[in-house]
């Protein structure tokens, strides 16, 4: 009895179909009228149910606590309920609602208004004599008070201290070390082959740290006259930072034949300029404007490396005025 | 209940109780009725806006999601999850949420790379529109407040594009902000000034940053872009859709469209859902900025082959192709290089467009109102400096994957850039010329057809139809 009623609730909701009584029919339609597609109903509401059972679908992907390419299957359960909800509003505008042609007027601009309400702002203010002089005063009021609120922007940095910029962690006498703090030896730099070296007990993550290291046959160099002390055993320090846009210059460039083949060369991966290790980091290619600074190279009696002094230049990405002073240590 | 269902009257007596309480407290049934059967002029083009505001929609709704797992912060920490490769690493809190958030947070991921992929359709679609609004001439008076509005809701998607995939500090991360610092850097005499600024000291800058840059990404950022773009479809509305000349109903009075209600809700509701379901599939099927790849930002690190979102790849492009030289006057440094690539170009590019209204009213003495839209060769000029300028950004977009092309195909990269820096003062000439040709010959050939197309009605005997 009770199956029969529930078959019969579903056939009727299912193949029932009724026109709606018009309440409006004594007055002009606004909209225009259409013919009814029981069909694209049909079809609209198959797609809003498959939308329903891929949103479930979604939640059921949820639910599991591990599982292979959930990812994958959390998507494609979403992004399918959604498809399916786009579909259904296609068929719905397609099919199921009228696509009228509407004429509007394009809008216009309002002369009389726009006289009126220069008319109004000025008759409001003619009982002013110094208008003038008020203005001015508001304009002193609100160009104060908005420099004011602005000033404290300066506390996000100390914009006039550059100095800043030029510091590094090394001078004479810090030894270079590894990403892991084992002191590098010069005994151990193999030829033409790239380096990262850090000072010894400074922070790593400082523009001014970061070093390249490579060793060359000392007649492989053609350093400046007065750096000419700067390489023990061929070995060459310089900024691991690019002097273009600060990316860490972290390629290397090793000729495999180097009868056709171009010179050895840092590279940095971000805009490729391109720097010679064996003339000063000099620019072959590439958009930097400067050469990589170079860290004169001493090695004590236990034939560690170790800076013998600050860089040949300020560190890092150019500013205006950044060949102006050396790099210093941190006061 | 039952009874109402079967005579029918249910819907109409809940509209009517919603009309009513809207009504009697707001006094809005006149602009009910009036946004009801507002007409949009229908063309395939006009959905790009739509497609924009759509992502936009996906991306503050990921985006939540996103804040409530993120932790914007530098602090040293070491990955303890379950991903060996990164097992051990020292990261920021930062990196290592992300990392979690993607691994750990079930639908995290989904939510990540479908807010990525979301980014960058909104850019794209944003681009997309502009063309379309350039190219049609839609930015003329009365719309040129809508148009400028539209151009600063870019740069601003682009800056908060950037933002996005900076604070996660993976290496891309880290590299992109090291570029975006040393082009700030390069602005003349106050570059130093302001990047210290803003990092609050030499980069990598003050923990203070991260902060900065979370609190401009999910709030200052969105904020003003959600207000720029109510601004903008407001203004839309209230001077109406522009339209194209389609039949002889189209003017420049009066406009022709489907109504708000019932034809135009319904597609526009199913492209909400297009988008959704597209940039869904997308942020589960196609992987997009696998961090954990990447691995933790140091300054010392650095990758070969890193490409950034494609949007921005023009900046990229037009910083490799700068050759090597700052402007020094004796020992001072006046302007560094990243300057000309990473500021000028991009200022260039956008003040033409910001002054492309001006320009065309100084050019074509044309001050009215402009409803009716331009096909591309109905103004061969705009045309024609329209591609030049977008084939010079485009050739220069390309540059930027040249490391890529190097990495991938072994193509000689300096090659490359050589052939570039011919090619961004060569192709834009060339566009130029071909394109108001290609404009001028298609106009000849729609004379042509009419005259044909009268000269057989008469010989047919039929009277000439008036155009």
């Amino acid at each position: 009895m009770k199956m029969r009623r529930w078959a019969i609730a579903l056939g009727v909701l299912l193949l029932g179909r009724k026109k709606r009584q018009p309440r409006f029919a004594d007055r002009p339609r606004i909209v225009a009228p259409g013919a009814p597609d029981p069909r694209a109903e049909w079809v609209a509401l198959l797609l809003l149910l498959c939308a329903a059972a891929a949103a479930v679908g979604f939640i059921v992907v949820y639910s599991f606590n591990h599982l292979a390419h959930q990812t994958q299957y959390l998507g494609l359960a979403l992004g399918l309920a959604f498809a399916f909800v786009a579909a259904a509003l296609i068929v719905v505008a397609k099919r199921l609602v009228v696509t009228e042609e509407l004429e509007e007027d394009y809008p216009l601009s309002h002369p009389t208004t726009q006289e009126e309400v220069e008319q109004l702002v000025e008759e409001s203010g003619d009982r002013l004599t110094r208008k003038r002089l008020l203005l001015t005063g508001a304009g002193a009021a609100a160009g104060a008070i908005g420099a004011a609120l602005v000033v404290p922007a300066l506390s996000l940095g100390p914009l006039l201290d550059t100095g800043g910029f030029y510091e590094t962690p090394w001078r004479r006498g810090v030894r270079l070390v590894d990403e892991h703090g084992k002191p590098l030896l010069l005994d151990e730099i193999v030829r033409e082959t790239f380096y990262t070296a850090y000072p010894q007990g400074a922070d790593k993550e400082l523009l001014g740290s970061p070093l390249v290291v490579v060793r060359f046959e000392p007649a492989q160099l053609h350093l400046p006259t007065q750096r000419r002390d700067w390489a023990p055993g061929g070995v060459v320090a310089y900024s691991k930072i690019c002097t273009h846009a600060g990316c860490a210059v972290a390629l290397f460039r090793k000729p495999t034949f180097p009868v056709v083949e171009p010179g050895p060369a840092l590279i940095c991966p971000c805009h490729y300029s391109t720097f010679d290790p064996t003339r000063a980091a000099k620019v072959i290619f590439g958009p930097a404007g400067r050469p990589l600074p170079q860290l004169p190279l001493a090695v004590d009696s236990g034939g560690v490396l170790r800076a013998a002094g600050n860089f040949s230049g300020p560190v890092g990405p150019a500013w205006s005025g950044v060949r102006s002073k050396a790099p210093r240590n941190p006061s | 209940m039952v009874r109402r269902a079967v005579e029918g009257t249910e819907e109409p007596v809940v509209i009517r109780g919603l009309v009513r309480f809207l009504d009697e407290r707001s006094g809005t049934a006149p602009f009910l009725k009036k946004a009801l059967r507002y007409a949009f002029p229908d063309n395939w083009s006009f959905l790009l806006g739509e497609v924009a505001l759509y992502a936009f929609v996906i991306l503050v709704g990921t985006g939540i999601y996103l804040t409530l797992f993120f932790e914007p912060s530098t602090a040293s920490t070491y990955y303890t999850g379950h991903y060996l490769p990164l097992r051990g690493h020292e990261m920021s809190v930062a990196y290592r949420s992300a990392v979690d958030l993607s691994f750990k947070v079930r639908a995290g991921l989904l939510m990540r790379q479908t807010h990525h992929w979301a980014a960058d359709v909104f850019v794209a679609s944003i681009v997309l529109h502009m063309l379309r609004i350039f190219f049609t001439g839609a930015f003329r008076k009365p719309r040129d407040l809508t148009y400028y509005l539209g151009l600063t809701m870019l740069i601003l998607a682009l800056l908060e594009g950037y933002l996005g995939y900076s604070l996660v500090d993976d290496l891309l991360s880290g590299m992109g902000l090291a570029i975006g610092y040393s082009v700030l850097m390069s602005i003349p005499v106050v570059g130093g000034n302001l990047a210290l600024l803003l990092w609050g000291a030499p980069f990598p800058g003050k923990p203070d940053f991260e902060s900065r840059m979370y609190v401009a990404h999910v709030f200052l950022f969105p904020i003003l872009i959600a207000t720029l773009l109510g601004l903008h479809l407001f203004l839309v509305a209230a001077r109406h859709h522009t339209q194209f000349r389609e039949s002889r109903r189209t003017t420049e009075k009066k406009v022709v469209g489907v109504p708000t209600f019932p034809g135009q809700a319904p597609r526009s509701l199913g492209l909400f859902f297009a988008v959704a379901a597209v940039l869904f599939l997308l942020g589960g099927l196609v992987q997009i900025n696998p961090i954990w790849l990447w691995g933790p930002y140091h300054v010392a690190a650095g990758t070969n082959g890193a490409q950034p979102d494609w949007y921005l790849g023009w900046l990229i492009g037009a910083l490799r192709l700068v050759p090597n030289f700052d402007v020094t006057i004796g020992h001072y440094t006046l302007v560094p290089n990243p300057f000309w690539g990473g500021a000028l170009f991009p200022l260039l590019v956008f003040l033409f467009l910001y002054l492309s209204p001006w320009l065309e009213r100084r050019l074509t003495g044309e001050y009215g109102f402009r409803n009716m839209l331009d096909r591309p060769r109905d103004a061969p000029w705009r045309t024609a400096l329209g591609v030049a300028l977008f084939t010079w950004v485009f050739i220069i977009f390309l540059a930027g994957a040249s490391d890529r092309v190097f990495v991938s195909f072994g193509v000689s990269y300096e090659a490359q850039i050589w052939a570039y820096r011919v090619l961004v003062f060569v192709a834009p000439v060339v566009a130029l010329l071909v394109t108001r040709k290609l404009c001028f010959a298609l106009q000849q050939s729609e004379r042509l057809g009419r005259i044909r197309k009268q000269a057989e009605a008469e010989a047919r005997g039929e009277l000439p139809q008036p155009e």
